[in-house]
């Protein structure tokens, strides 16, 4: 009952679930939630079972596309997509790292050109010995995922 | 699709910004239109083109190789040779620069200070970009005028021993020079103190490509069984403690008795300028081939132009 009340169902759209609390923002950021006009509600430091604390983000009578929410993996891989019609779960979708990321993270290297001219970043998802990192595609920095500045 | 391969994919307009963008026939294809350069460096190839060298850094050879290379082949040269006198200084982007020197040039050699310039301009250049040096990230025509010089001197790039030696970590032409053998079956050693040891990416690198390679810190005679020794200037500003450097600076110089048990096709390459880490007793001897590599990059600078441009040797 108490959970109910803390997050209401939603009737349509998509509810992200199972975020690390710390990164609850980053994926609002991440989604460009802040300039969203749908109806969004967010929960913080929920008690969750698996990661401790956890985050919640539901938005209503909207569907992402699957590149727009694998940008979520960069940042919180266990995370939960569920797509929601007529209050039911008709999509739970997986996420995985697209095999390039644009804009979202920020190059380490303050020489790189992204940094100090108007250019997209760009980056290769690699994995090094089951180690997942991000290089630049301009300057070519090599950056461990949890490293990773995002925007 | 591995990120090299997927790279020179995405070249769409005959680029070079780094030696991965070569595959291994791209690269020995180059080296051997180099030497027919080498046999007639005088052709009229580049008649009626119009080569741009931006260079919005300061650089001595590497800007003259690529003005000779040109004039040699009967085209013109256009551009700066310094960012104060271009219209960078006045706030303009790299884009807008790049745009505006195409409706002018057939191709463009440019270095910037910037990592990344070149992969970004060779991304909205409408004609070819050469990178001539993005900062501290790569340098391709260094790199195959190395390979250039290792092939005629050792008549071969399969399975030799290469010993890089110095500034290991900050310097872009041991790296890429890495990346170019690794199609080759080389086995490397690396000699650099702690400060500026192989950083673990080139070593991860070699591990995956299976190519054998020891560290040690101390160059002494450690070079023996090498065909080339491949020298790097150990930069002072490098080193946060100075004693360090000073200790340092003199265990990694060269001199000419410790050539004395090398074998006998060791070559001595170095990608200048050089400080004190070949003793200048060296120069005598029939070892040393860093002036001859610097010539060589005259005809390698020549396949690159004609390569970027479409043209046969």
């Amino acid at each position: 009952m108490e959970k109910k009340l803390k997050v209401a169902a939603l009737c349509n759209g998509t509810v992200i679930d199972h975020i690390p609390s710390d990164k609850m923002f980053k994926v609002v950021s991440i989604l460009h939630l802040e300039s969203s006009l749908n109806q969004i509600t967010l929960a913080n430091n929920l008690e969750s079972a698996k990661i401790g604390s956890k985050g919640i983000i539901k938005i209503s009578d909207r569907a992402f596309a699957e590149d727009e929410t694998n940008k979520i993996a960069l940042i919180a891989p266990n995370a939960k997509i569920n797509i929601i019609r007529d209050f039911q779960v008709v999509e739970k979708r997986p996420l995985s790292l697209p095999n390039e990321i644009r804009e979202i993270v920020q190059c380490t290297n303050p020489n790189c050109i992204t940094n100090n001219q108007p250019v997209m970043t760009r980056f290769h998802v690699l994995k090094h010995d089951g180690e997942i990192m991000l290089k630049c595609h301009y300057c070519e920095r090599e950056v461990k995922r949890e490293d990773a500045k995002i925007k | 699709m591995g990120l090299e391969s997927e790279l020179s994919h995405i070249m769409s307009n005959n680029s070079l910004v780094s030696i991965s963008d070569y595959s291994k026939e791209e690269i020995l294809s180059i080296l051997d239109s180099a030497a027919k350069f080498e046999a007639n460096p005088n052709r009229k190839t580049l008649d009626g083109k119009v080569i741009a060298t931006l260079f919005f850094e300061p650089s001595t050879r590497t800007r003259l190789s690529f003005e000779t290379a040109v004039i040699r082949l009967g085209g013109s040269i256009i551009g700066f040779s310094d960012a104060a006198t271009s219209s960078s200084a006045k706030g303009e982007t790299l884009n807008d620069t790049i745009h505006m020197v195409s409706c002018y040039a057939d191709a463009i050699v440019m270095r910037h200070p910037l990592e990344g310039a070149a992969r970004y301009a060779a991304e909205v250049s409408p004609v070819p970009i050469i990178n001539a040096g993005d900062g501290a990230n790569q340098h391709p025509s260094q790199t195959l005028l190395d390979l250039y010089s290792i092939l005629k001197t050792q008549g071969t790039l399969e399975n030799l021993t290469i010993c890089l030696v110095g500034d290991l970590k900050y310097g872009r032409t041991v790296h890429s020079l890495i990346m170019a053998m690794s199609h080759f079956n080389p086995t490397f050693k690396f000699i650099a103190p702690d400060e500026l040891k192989m950083p673990d990416e080139y070593k991860l690198f070699c591990r995956k490509k299976n190519i054998p390679f020891t560290e040690v810190n101390e160059l002494n005679e450690n070079f023996n069984d090498a065909d080339i020794l491949y020298m790097t200037r150990v930069q002072k500003e490098r080193f946060q403690d100075l004693m360090e450097y000073e200790r340092v600076k003199n265990v990694y110089t060269l001199k000419n008795d410790m050539l004395a048990h090398s074998k006998p096709n060791l070559r001595i390459l170095h990608p200048l300028p050089r400080v004190t880490e070949i003793d200048p007793d060296v120069d005598g001897n029939e070892k040393a081939y860093y002036f001859r590599q610097a010539q060589n990059g005259l005809y390698i600078r020549q396949a690159i132009v004609s390569k970027v441009l479409g043209l046969n040797p």
